[in-house]
């Protein structure tokens, strides 16, 4: 448990922080823009890696695999926002009835629970082998890290556009959308679709990235995407106002969450009892600013309500 | 411009809680019509505004705007042709948006929004133009946050967007209600200036008799999802406060006991 330990983990927790600050980002869309909570993602999470995986063992280049895993991830999310808009399910059961959906989606893309992949045979773009002592273009860090600037200024751009700021105004404000014309419904959908177009972007990295794809990948997901926009708005919030700003931050906060829990980990901390840690975490930072409000109103309310 | 026939709203039906909100109202506006809508709690009267605005659909009855019939044409493509404003200020913006978003997505009202520029260079000027004749520093602000205004600035700014585009008909739910005095009368005096510039048809609900007389061409009042008073052209120039207590109580065969219109006497 030497310190060297610790820093000779931290590449590859950095790698991986940032394939789930990727994740985050789609997370951010539907929990900060459009103000609903998807847990599809929990499902799409696999499903991304799912195809990809298949895909690129059937002989298919990096390219295509990619596009047809973030095509199905929307796909994925066209199902929660159906469910959701035209039949009236609440976003939350919506997302848990998608998600339970994928669990068998998922198996019969793969076949079996575990598909490894090796990175001798097929030419990966990311990998745990890939973040140490290789030339610096091959590091997955670097390339990682690529993706989510790409990523970002894509998103950047389209949320400036009439359509993204349509996509805005529905997640801030439906009652105006409406009376402005805005269709709320397919505003949903398509925010939806996007976000876990991405998370499935997210999960064709991550399941190169560990060399398999396993139908437990995705569980907890949301929680860790919550996590890192968390951790990215109470550690960059007061620096970063700017949208773009904003989505490096919350990639940052999957950084940190993996930083952190190398620590954790490097510390001895039961592995079993991770999850729980992360709930308890997420649970924390999600209750206070109603605890805030609740409990402790500021000063000024206070003096005012006394007058 | 506005035709309304015979229209009915029941809400919860078979229930206890049954209310019959709109009970075969019909109310045809001209254009330009400028027309003032008064009655009780209860009577209707933000009922009506919903159902023009297809904040849902009528059980019964027809409602067309410029001739276009719109009973059934769901609630953001009827936007196409009206202008709102809320009574609750929160619920006319964008709060997370800016000033200047918040106007581009108002101008954009009835249009195909595709993959082009938001807001041009050329839109924030004309709408820091725009927001001069507010008379509330608003133009300084273009970037602000929709939040951080007060009401009362955040009412300007909706009445600003309904009227961006053209409307066909602007509806005003009690657009002054949630304002201090001083505000709800710098509000009602744009409304007169954007409404009088286009010769707007408006249908303009308040609670108070002044205003309603004061403003407008035409007064309506309801009671029980009917109009019961209609008054205008040069009837509604003579007419008082006194005339519309009494003529309430003739219409509807009861006293006048809603305390804020008694009260805004």
């Amino acid at each position: 448990m030497s310190l060297l330990t610790l820093f000779n983990a931290m590449p590859g927790a950095i790698a991986q922080g940032l394939i789930w600050g990727i994740m985050a980002i789609g997370v951010y869309i539907t929990y900060k823009v459009l103000d609903v909570a998807d847990l599809s993602v929990d499902g799409t999470m696999c499903t991304g890696g799912a195809v990809c995986i298949m895909m690129l063992m059937s002989g298919a280049p990096m390219w295509l695999a990619l596009i047809v895993a973030v095509i199905v991830g929307m796909i994925a999310g066209l199902a929660t926002g159906i469910l959701h808009t035209l039949m009236g399910i609440p976003a939350i059961l919506a997302g848990i009835l998608t998600q339970l959906g994928l669990y068998s989606v998922n198996l019969k893309i793969m076949g079996k629970a575990n598909v490894p992949i090796n990175n001798q045979k097929y030419n990966l773009m990311v990998s745990l082998l890939y973040v140490k002592n290789v030339p610096f273009y091959k590091n997955t860090i670097l390339i990682v890290a690529i993706c989510i600037l790409i990523l970002v200024a894509i998103l950047y751009w389209f949320f400036g556009t009439e359509l993204g700021c349509a996509l805005r105004a529905t997640g801030c404000n439906p009652n105006m959308s409406r009376a402005q014309g805005i269709n709320t419904k397919v505003n949903i959908v398509l925010g939806l679709m996007i976000s876990n177009g991405i998370v499935a972007f997210a999960s064709a990295l991550l399941s190169q990235y560990q060399g398999f794809c396993d139908i437990n990948m995705g569980r907890g997901a949301i929680v860790i995407g919550l996590a890192a926009v968390i951790i990215g708005e109470v550690v960059f919030g007061k620096l970063f106002h700017n949208f773009a700003l904003k989505l490096v931050a919350v990639a940052l906060g999957g950084v940190i969450y993996y930083a952190v829990l190398q620590v954790v980990i490097w510390l001895g901390f039961d592995t079993d009892l991770l999850k729980l840690l992360s709930a308890i975490v997420v649970a924390i930072f999600l209750a206070i600013p109603y605890v805030k409000k609740e409990y402790f109103p500021k000063k000024k309310q206070t003096a005012k309500e006394d007058k | 411009m506005l035709k309304v026939e015979n229209i009915y709203k029941t809400f919860n039906a078979g229930t206890i809680n049954e209310k019959t909100a709109l009970n075969g109202l019909s109310l045809h506006l001209e254009p330009g019509d400028f027309c003032t809508v008064i009655g009780g709690n209860g009577a209707g009267k933000s009922t009506l505004l919903n159902a023009i605005a297809g904040t849902w659909y009528v059980d019964e009855g027809n409602i067309s705007i410029n001739g276009i019939d719109v009973t059934k044409m769901p609630e953001h493509k009827r936007a196409k042709f009206l202008g709102r404003v809320f009574q609750d200020p929160m619920l006319g913006t964008a709060a997370n948006m800016r000033i200047d978003e918040n106007l581009a997505i108002a101008a954009r009202r009835g249009k195909a929004r595709m993959l082009s520029s938001g807001i041009t260079a050329k839109e924030r000027e004309s709408y820091k133009e725009l927001l001069k004749t507010l008379d509330l520093g608003l133009e300084d602000r273009l970037t602000s946050k929709v939040g951080l205004l007060s009401g009362g600035q955040r009412q300007a700014l909706t009445l600003l967007m309904a009227s961006l585009q053209k409307p066909e008909v602007l509806l005003l739910d009690e657009h002054t209600a949630a304002l201090d005095p001083k505000t709800a009368a710098k509000v009602l005096a744009k409304t007169d200036e954007i409404v009088g510039k286009d010769n707007l048809t408006t249908l303009m609900i308040t609670h108070n008799m002044k205003d309603a007389i004061a403003h407008g061409n035409r007064l309506i009042m309801m009671d029980s999802g009917r109009i019961i008073l209609d008054i205008k052209g040069e009837e509604k120039k003579k007419l008082t406060v006194e005339d519309l207590l009494n003529r309430f109580a003739i219409a509807s065969g009861e006293e006048l006991n809603n305390d804020r219109m008694i009260l805004a006497k």
